[in-house]
Parts: C-alpha cells; structure tokens; sequence
C-alpha cells in the first residue's frame, strides 16, 4: 500500500493534451488525493529518461483532486518537449508537493497577477478558495482559449488583457500598476508569470507599498534544498534557496535584480 | 552478503556514499530515507566563516551531465555544528568536507571537527573548480597538495583523513603520491571537470561564473580510469565517483580497485536514489556471486 503522501514515487499519466496551441500541454498523473497548496510545486522526471537529461523539471501544482494531480506546462526547451511525447500509461517519477505558497488573506482583496503560463497554480486556487475576496488580472499572449482561464473566470472576478506588440506590453504594464496602486494599505497581490512581470509587479508594490508575493521560476536540479543551484538573492544580500525557501517570496524579501 | 566495508580504521555498513554538495548536510533526505541505512553521507564543504557563494545562474545541465558554478556556499562551521549536526541521525556515519584558502584554516577547522564524536572521517577538498582562492591549485600542485594535508593531519586527532583529488591535471599519480606521503589516509577521486556552456542567442555562458565543474554520466569513463591510475599507484583505500547511477556503475569501481563509492548528480535525479542504490548494489552482488568486497575489489584482468 502506497502513502498517498509518500514524498517520491512513479505515478501513471493519466492523460497527456497539447492545448489548441501545441506549445502547452496539460498532464494528469494518478495521484490519490494530496494536501498541496496553490503556489506549491512538484519535480518531475519520466520513469524512462536514462542518462541524457539528469535533471527533473519543477512544475506547479496547477490542481490535485480525486482525478490526479494536474500540470499546464508549456514547451521551451529540450524537457518539456520530451515531456509532452508522454502517452497514457508511462510512468513519471514525481516528488512533492515542494516549497512555499501563496498565502490569502481571507480578510482583505487578493488580487491575482497571472502571466501566460502563470496561471496554472491559480486553478487550484479558484477552486478551493472561492471568496468575495478574490480577483484575477491575466496577461497573455496567445489567444484565450489555449489557458484554462475559464476555469478560474466562471468563479472569481477576472479579466484578461492580451499583449501582443510592445504596446500592449505597455499598456499592460499601466493596467498592472494602477491595480497594485489601488490595494496599497487596502490588500494584496498575488503573483505569477516571466520574470520581466515579476520585476514589475515587484517595483509598483515597493513604489505604491502594496503587499504582495511573486513566485520565481529559477533553475533547479534537486528541488529539496541541496544543490543551491536555485537561490534567489533576498534584499539583505543572503542567496537562499528558491526551492525550499520560495518559490513563493514577499516582495519586500527578495531582490529580483532590477 | 555482507555488504560492510572496511577502509582502514573506518568502517562502513555498504560501500555507498553519497557525494559532497549533492546531499545538502543530509537532513534535506530524510523525508526520502534512513540515513543510517547509506555507507555515508559526505556533507556540503564546509569552511570556518560562511560563504555567500557565486551569483546565478549556478547550474546548468548538458548532455549526460551537468555543470556547476555553486561556489561553495556554506554556512560556516558553527552554524553548521550548532543546527545541522545535531539533527543528523545517530548510527549515521557522516564525512565532513573541509574547504579553506590557507593550510592553516584547513587545519583549524580539522582541529575543531576532530572534537565531533559524531564525524566519523575528514575529506579534503583541494579539488574545488569554483572558487578563485584555495581551491584547485591546492590539488594542482603537489606542493600545496603536501602542505594542506600535513596541516589536516597534524590537528585531525584520530579522524582518518580522506583527500579529494581533482581530474583537472596532467597526471593525477603525482598529487595522489604527494598527498599520501604527506599522511593521507584514503583518496577519493573524482572532483569535476573543468568545463563550459554557452547560449548562442545570448552570446552568454550559461553560468555567471563563465566555467564551472562537470559531474555526471558524461565523466564516468574519466573517473574510471583515474581510480584505475591511482589504484595501481598508491597502498591507501580509495573512494570512486564520477557519473555514477546504477548499480553497476558502482561494481564497476570497485572491480578497478575502489573500497568505496560516493554518487552525486544522482541524487538529483531522484532523491531516494542513493537509498535505492544500497539494495540495488546488494542484489547485484548476490546475483553475480559475490562473497564479500574483499574478493571482488581490484579483480580487474589487464
Ligand atoms: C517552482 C517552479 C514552477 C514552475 N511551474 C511551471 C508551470 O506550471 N508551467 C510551466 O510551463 N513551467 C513552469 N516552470 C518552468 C519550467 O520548469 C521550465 O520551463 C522547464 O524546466 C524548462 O525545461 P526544458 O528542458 O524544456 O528547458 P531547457 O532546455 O532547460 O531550457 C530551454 C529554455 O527555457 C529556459 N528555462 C529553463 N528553465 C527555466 C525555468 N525554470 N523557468 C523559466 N525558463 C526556463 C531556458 O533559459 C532556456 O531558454 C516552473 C519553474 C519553477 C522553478
Ligand atoms: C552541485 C554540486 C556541488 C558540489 N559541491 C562540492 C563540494 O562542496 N565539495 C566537494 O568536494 N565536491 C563537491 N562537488 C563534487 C561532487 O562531490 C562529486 O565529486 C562530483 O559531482 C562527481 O560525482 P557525480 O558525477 O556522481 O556527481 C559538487 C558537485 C555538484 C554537482
Ligand atoms: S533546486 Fe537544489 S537547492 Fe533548490
């Protein structure tokens, strides 16, 4: 009999689906019913890899239910790519759920900051968490209907800004710091995407003094504290680990090198 | 089969040691096995003060391997002593890994570890790729070779004194020898390569430290044939690694001469890898009609 919390074993794909736009892919493993949290990740590496890749690659949680543990990820490179040849019945070799999440504040707006793929660990988030409180601006680039934005709009207050050409990047950029200026002493954002957003977000909530957190995408080979390949530098200077000590940082905490 | 080894005045429950800086100070594992269970834990190089480390990015992964620019970052040996050891299983054999820039602070810190009832062995890393001082122009030059590991021993008490060797020499025989002469107890080998990425959009090195050491698959058949070099020419217990992640990688090792073994890009393929490995090696062996170590060590047939 396996612990449903057993830190690391081979679960089965369950399902393997390239989004409309083949460059994301959403994955179902068989995971019987975890406690993780939204902002959480896991570290996954195909059964079958061998020798070539060594490294596993971190994902967020994007939900974990009764149908398995889910992740969107979309393709950049040589892991992601072989990951999303993955077919039903593989086995994948996962370790979770890992670090630290987004933390609500029941009390006051949370205002969710999500760039492209940014979003994946706020499905989880929407589902569980549904509260007055709660709200989502989405960045994106493709259309849509390639992001499980649905899933997160038919259930808190959401709206999406596509970005195109520079323009709309700047325009995206006003949109961001006006919401961040308006939650200053009031409440918090919640953030997620590249890290170009990241540094923005992080730059209107020190100017307007908003509270908020922001989730970093740094390298990683272990993702249990070990290597220190994935440190993040805090303002006071330290580099802590990203893994263990993140993903998921206050925005005062951590110094994005901007 | 008994799986016990015996290096010396250090005895270990099975010859599978995990590497330094792939295993943290080993409590990052303990949600994915019993420590006690490993031949070892060699810990994170540990120096007197705390180093920051160098900037990111550290890592970087290649084919059949990976390069690292970690640069050593430690938190100093009294933290160290004061909140990790302490929570390292009892019945754990632990090897530090001491990093400094001058004999005289190898030997201090081999003088204060010496008074750990629960370090069991001192591995000296001259070998370090990453660091601009110290380092690896102590394991470059039989000389500074000579000179730390006097300084280790002459403080070390009765911790037997393990010294780590760099494959980035002409002749790794000449420092193996130097540090022997000088009062090595055991050698292990391999550290990693010296090595390089770079992005052809970017025009950058993949890391911020331009080069970086390379450990993993890629280095097997380097480490292999350097511990078949230093076997052969020194009389002190030699630890194997480089590239190590199966069973029979580890067989391997020891069928050219090693007592031992330490995995360490291996970890990061898995975390309850090394744990994996102790029972995998066991089976192995059984199947293959291995009696002990002793008479399967060094059966190589040149
Ligand atoms: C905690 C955490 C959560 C993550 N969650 C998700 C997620 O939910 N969905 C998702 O699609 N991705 C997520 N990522 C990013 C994902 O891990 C990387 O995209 C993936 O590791 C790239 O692997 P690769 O082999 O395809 O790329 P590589 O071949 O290693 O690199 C290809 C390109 O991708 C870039 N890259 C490599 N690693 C990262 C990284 N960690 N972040 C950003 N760019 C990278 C490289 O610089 C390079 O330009 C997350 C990363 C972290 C650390
Ligand atoms: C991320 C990382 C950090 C390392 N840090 C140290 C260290 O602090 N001290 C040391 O002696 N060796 C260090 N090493 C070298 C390993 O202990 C080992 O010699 C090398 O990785 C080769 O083994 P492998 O191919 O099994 O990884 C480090 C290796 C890696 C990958
Ligand atoms: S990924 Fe290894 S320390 Fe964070």
């Amino acid at each position: 009999m396996i612990d449903s919390q057993t830190p690391c074993r081979d679960l089965e794909v369950i399902s393997c689906t390239p989004a409309k736009d083949p460059s994301l892919v959403d994955l179902v493993l068989s995971a019987p019913g975890w406690t993780c949290k939204p902002g959480q990740f896991v570290m996954i590496r195909p059964a079958h890899w061998g020798a070539e890749l060594v490294w596993p690659r971190p994902f967020s949680v994007c939900d974990v239910s009764d149908q398995g543990l889910r992740i969107i990820f979309q393709t950049v490179g040589r892991g992601t790519r072989r990951l999303a040849e993955l077919v039903s019945g593989q086995k994948v070799t996962v370790w979770g759920p890992l670090g630290r999440w987004f933390r609500i504040d029941e009390a006051r707006p949370n205002l969710i900051l999500a760039g492209g793929v940014g979003i994946a660990p706020f499905v989880m988030l929407a589902r569980r968490e549904k509260t007055d409180n709660l709200s989502m601006l989405f960045g994106h680039r493709l259309d849509l209907e390639h992001y499980p934005y649905a899933e997160i709009a038919d259930r808190i207050k959401s709206e999406a800004m596509q970005q195109k050409t520079m323009a709309d990047i700047a325009e995206f950029e006003t949109v961001l710091s006006e919401r961040i200026k308006a939650l200053a002493g009031v409440g918090q954002v919640l953030a997620c995407g590249p890290e170009p957003m990241l540094k923005v977000v992080r730059k209107y909530c020190l100017l307007h003094g908003t509270d908020g957190q922001v989730s970093l995408e740094n390298r990683m080979a272990c993702g249990v504290g070990a290597c220190l390949g994935c440190v993040g530098k805090t303002v006071a200077g330290d580099y802590v680990q990203s893994c263990v000590h993140g993903p998921v940082f206050d925005v005062r905490e951590i110094d994005l090198g901007d | 089969m008994d799986q016990t080894v015996k290096l010396g005045s250090l005895t270990l429950k099975n010859p599978v040691i995990t590497a330094s800086g792939t295993f943290g100070y080993g409590l990052e594992f303990m949600r994915y096995g019993d420590l006690s269970a490993l031949g070892g834990i060699c810990l994170k190089g540990i120096s007197l003060a705390p180093r920051a480390g160098n900037p990111m990015p550290r890592i970087a992964e290649t084919p059949c391997g990976m390069l690292n620019a970690i640069g050593l970052q430690n938190v100093g040996v009294e933290k160290f002593l004061k909140e990790k050891l302490p929570y390292i299983p009892a019945d754990t054999t632990v090897i530090a890994n001491l990093y400094a820039q001058t004999p005289e602070d190898f030997g201090e810190l081999a003088a204060i570890f010496s008074e750990e009832d629960k370090i069991a062995a001192l591995e000296v890393n001259i070998s370090c790729p990453n660091v601009r001082e110290g380092g690896v122009q102590f394991g470059q030059d039989p000389h500074m070779a000579s000179a730390v590991v006097g300084a280790v021993k002459k403080r070390a008490g009765s911790k037997p004194v393990i010294v780590k060797l760099s494959p980035n020499v002409t002749d790794v025989r000449v420092i193996a020898k130097a540090a022997v002469d000088a009062g090595a107890d055991m050698l292990s080998l391999i550290n990693t390569l010296s090595g390089m990425a770079v992005d052809i959009r970017t025009r950058k090195s993949r890391l911020a430290n331009v080069v970086g050491g390379l450990s993993g698959p890629a280095i097997k058949p380097v480490a292999l044939r350097m511990v078949h070099q230093v076997v052969q020419s020194v009389n002190v217990p030699v630890i194997g690694m480089g590239g190590i992640v199966s069973a029979e990688d580890v067989l391997e090792f020891i069928l050219v001469g090693a007592h031992a073994v330490q995995v360490g890009t291996y970890n990061f393929m898995r975390p309850d890898n090394a744990f994996r490995l102790v029972e995998e090696v066991r089976v192995l062996a059984e199947s293959l009609g291995i009696a002990s170590w002793d008479d399967y060590r060094g059966t190589l047939k040149v």
